[in-house]
């Protein structure tokens, strides 16, 4: 009963308390209502270590408790609260308001993903295409036997790959694809970046099937190497360069 | 056909195209660009079986490679299986198109119906 009680004070804090303050505009939008999106204002005070996140949570507790937002970690792990902060995609909760050096602090939805409602955006095509390159090592012989060890690997071979295996799956380098705002059918980078994960990696015997998956006309040759899914990684992840090592494979490059 | 194919030849087209292209420019520096494009100096060429099989090639590579490219723009221009395959055939239906068209100068020339 005391935990519940304590959980109750969490939730109605003070606000936060500082001389300076921005303006943060958020878009709403709730398409089962409205023509199109509109931005509401609201000036929230900070300080040098608060996060867009706690800005948006800020309106919510004691501003505006209608605006509609995705989070869970808030520590840049879970991947739930991407959104457009200041026109770019990133992560609210590891974007602070004082390393964005500007007064107006504009919040949108992601691009290329279909809104909720506010800031929360579905995710059924970012899952569908994850789903659909086989994350997840293949293997004859996957189920161990009790005298053996795990599936070995040297550093070298763990460096092939370890940079993809990095993905929170948060959609940020799907949103800034240029190729996925016009074609409804791409696989996109992280799903594409995921397939290099896995084919990298020593362990792994499907390549040739997730080659082909990835092989047709709505797959990975559709992308323009626009560079930007990687500029936007949050985890430091680069989908470009795993694109390109992948055509490797496909062009003959690569074994 | 696999994409990768399609585009293994895309590529491959494209660098060939500009081998054949660098060719077919040296060619035309032998002599002066207005003497070059007169009508004896064009039928000329035509009719110089070498020269006439380097223009037949670079336009059978050109049109590869360009209506492959404005296959790749359309198919990501708007979806759907009906479209797609529309985009697709119609594509190969222009490039045979223009192929034959192309050749058929260079034929006629040759029979002597020009």
């Amino acid at each position: 009963m005391a935990q519940v009680s304590h959980i109750a004070n969490e939730q109605t804090s003070t606000p936060i308390s500082s001389s300076k303050s921005i303006t943060l505009r958020i878009a709403r939008y709730n398409p089962e209502h409205d023509d199109s999106s509109k931005f509401m204002e609201f000036t929230i005070p900070y300080e040098r270590w608060t996060t867009v996140l706690e800005a948006i949570l800020e309106v919510k507790k004691h501003l505006d408790h209608s605006v509609a937002v995705r989070y869970s970690c808030r520590q840049a792990t879970c991947g739930s609260c991407g959104m457009m902060i200041n026109g770019k995609p990133r992560l609210a909760c590891f974007t602070k308001i004082s390393e964005l050096n500007s007064d107006v602090i504009t919040v949108e939805p992601m691009n290329n993903f279909p809104i909720i409602r506010d800031l929360a955006v579905k995710f059924e095509r970012l899952f569908d295409t994850h789903h659909k390159i086989k994350p997840y090592l293949i293997r004859d012989d996957a189920d161990l036997v009790s005298d053996e060890r795990e599936f070995l690997q040297s550093p070298e071979e763990v460096e092939q790959y370890i940079q993809f295996a990095n993905c929170i799956k948060c959609g940020l380098c799907n949103s800034a694809c240029p190729t996925m705002a016009t074609d409804s059918s791409f696989v996109g980078p992280q799903a594409l970046a995921q397939a290099y994960r896995y084919v990298a990696d020593s362990r792994d015997k499907g390549k040739d099937s997730r080659l082909k998956i990835i092989d047709e006309s709505h797959g990975i040759w559709r992308c323009h190497f626009a560079g930007s899914c990687s500029q936007v990684c949050p985890k430091g992840v680069d989908p470009a360069m795993g694109i390109q090592l992948l055509r490797g494979y496909l062009l003959g490059f690569r074994g | 056909m696999r994409e990768s194919t399609i585009m293994k030849i895309h590529y491959g087209t494209a660098l060939a195209a500009v081998a054949l292209v660098a060719v077919h420019v040296l060619m035309r520096l032998t002599m002066g660009f207005a003497e070059s494009l007169e009508y004896e100096s064009v039928i000329a060429n035509y009719k110089f079986i070498p020269y006439a099989a380097m223009l037949e090639l670079i336009l059978i590579l050109l049109s590869i490679h360009g209506f492959n490219g404005l296959r790749v723009i359309l198919l990501e221009l708007k979806q759907g299986q009906l479209y797609e395959k529309a985009v697709s055939y119609g594509c190969l239906a222009a490039m045979f198109g223009l192929i034959a068209y192309g050749s058929r100068t260079i034929i006629m020339t040759n029979m002597g119906m020009i």
